[in-house]
């Protein structure tokens, strides 16, 4: 295949350039997310009654197709990078929030009172008891929110331009070069699979105290303590 | 004008209710591509978690197949897909299908995994053929979980399968097509919604589904 690294000039962006705008649209959102599920799961832990409607809610938005919402924001916010972002910003955080609550009610109750009876407040107690043993729900909930982020940048191509790498596919179809095409989705899968190891790494860092080495089978008793990725998302 | 006015502006208009552009149609569409996707998707990802979930091998293979599926965006292979294969419906169901299956097989596999190894040990003993402990034990034990796996594919599809209309077929996603097209926002605003009460009968269906086939032993909430 000739020319597959040969961007059309009217991108404005060498083939770096494409991967550097598609992280930023990409994993801005992500981040944002965090930080706006991190507040939202600990109202929801301490509240109860919260969970249910926040969950409804989430739902319905994450249902709603990324190309509706790029569409009816460029009303508020034009052709820009930001119309793209807010829509993932808001994806991310319907998969962390049941992730995180999930994760940070499935610390012991016994940990809990210590950490109670050492004098830690309900924010503190948060912040350095529960969220460091959700750590792997979390992250799991963050590969998620990562994978679909970076997937789902390169729609904002059909709101011009906005796409990033998915520019390429537009690119692709005008010129007739399925080569582009081809650039496009095995670059944006080697991003998705490169951060997603990243995180794992992550996990692995922030997780010292958990079993080295996958390949291991579980005993049946630890089984129940592993809590699964995808059913811990949704 | 809001979001609001849009949504009442576009379900009002007598013209959107009726012919081959008319909400029952799309809706119609929409429903079909969504099916086929779900059927063929779980017609991959049910039989494979499901046994390797059994024999409890091939975990990590699994695991990363799926996440290699998970890496693939939707839109970038249903433009490549159309510039390999053509227009039809062929290149809409490959992203579908490519988006569907890891959360069906990585669910249903952890499903069955994860099921209280004694009832299995005990129905063994009792001389039980592995695929009778399979469907007799294992799956209705692990059905709320596989049943889990199954709704967040589908939400995902019937949310996704409007890029159907980008390559020109039907569904719901004309309207948000054509509506970026034509700089209609009243029915962009009017797809979205439309799109959004097809995921929430689903979420409604799934639950009706876990009523009926979950058995009242298993079900805990």
């Amino acid at each position: 295949m000739s020319g597959f690294f040969d961007i059309p000039s009217d991108l404005q962006h060498s083939w770096t350039g494409l991967i550097g705008l598609h992280m930023r649209e990409a994993l801005l959102p992500v981040a944002a997310g965090l930080l706006l599920a991190l507040p939202l799961a600990l109202l929801c832990g301490r509240f109860r009654w919260l969970y249910p409607p926040v969950l409804g809610v989430t739902t319905v938005l994450y249902a709603v197709p990324s190309l509706a919402f790029f569409v009816v924001l460029i009303d508020y916010t034009g052709q820009t990078e930001l119309t793209v972002m807010i829509p993932l910003a808001l994806y991310s955080l319907v998969v962390l929030v049941p992730a995180i609550v999930d994760g940070v009610r499935s610390v012991p109750d016994e940990t809990l009172a210590a950490a109670t009876a050492m004098g830690f407040g309900p924010v503190r107690r948060y912040a350095q008891v529960q969220l460091p043993i959700a750590a792997p729900a979390v992250i799991a909930g963050l590969r998620v929110a990562t994978a679909s982020s970076i997937s789902l940048v390169s729609v904002g191509a059909l709101i011009g331009n906005q796409g990033a790498l998915g520019n390429l596919l537009a690119a692709a179809q005008k010129y007739d070069r399925p080569e582009l095409a081809v650039n496009a989705v095995l670059t944006m899968a080697a991003l998705a699979i490169v951060c997603d190891a990243l995180l794992v790494l992550l996990r692995t860092l922030l997780t010292p105290w958990m079993p080295r080495g996958g390949t291991a089978r579980p005993k049946p008793a630890a089984r129940r303590a592993e809590i699964t990725p995808e059913g811990a998302v949704r | 004008m809001n979001v609001l006015d849009f949504v009442n502006a576009f379900f009002s208009d007598s013209a959107h209710w009726q012919g081959y552009d008319g909400i029952p149609q799309r809706f119609r569409e929409h429903v079909q591509y969504s099916l086929l996707a779900l059927a063929v998707a779980a017609a991959i990802g049910l039989p494979v978690g499901l046994l390797t979930g059994h024999t409890g091998r091939g975990g990590n293979a699994l695991a990363f197949i799926a996440n290699a599926a998970r890496a693939l965006p939707s839109f970038g292979l249903l433009v490549l897909a159309v510039l390999l294969i053509g227009f039809g419906l062929l290149p809409v169901m490959i992203p579908l299908v490519v988006l569907a299956v890891p959360p069906i097989l990585v669910t249903t596999y952890e499903a069955v995994r994860s099921v209280d190894p004694a009832p299995v040990d005990a129905a063994r003993g009792m001389g039980m053929h592995e695929s009778r402990i399979l469907f007799r034990v294992e799956l209705p034990v692990a059905l709320p979980l596989v049943l889990s796996g199954l709704r967040s594919a589908a939400i995902q599809i019937v949310s996704t399968a409007t890029i159907a209309a980008y390559v020109s077929l039907g569904g719901l996603g004309r309207y948000i097509i054509d509506g970026l097209y034509q700089r209609d926002y009243e029915k962009v605003v009017g797809g979205a919604t439309l799109v959004a009460v097809l995921a929430l009968l689903t979420l409604a269906l799934f639950w009706a589904a876990g009523r009926l086939a979950v058995s009242p032993g298993v079900r805990r909430r």
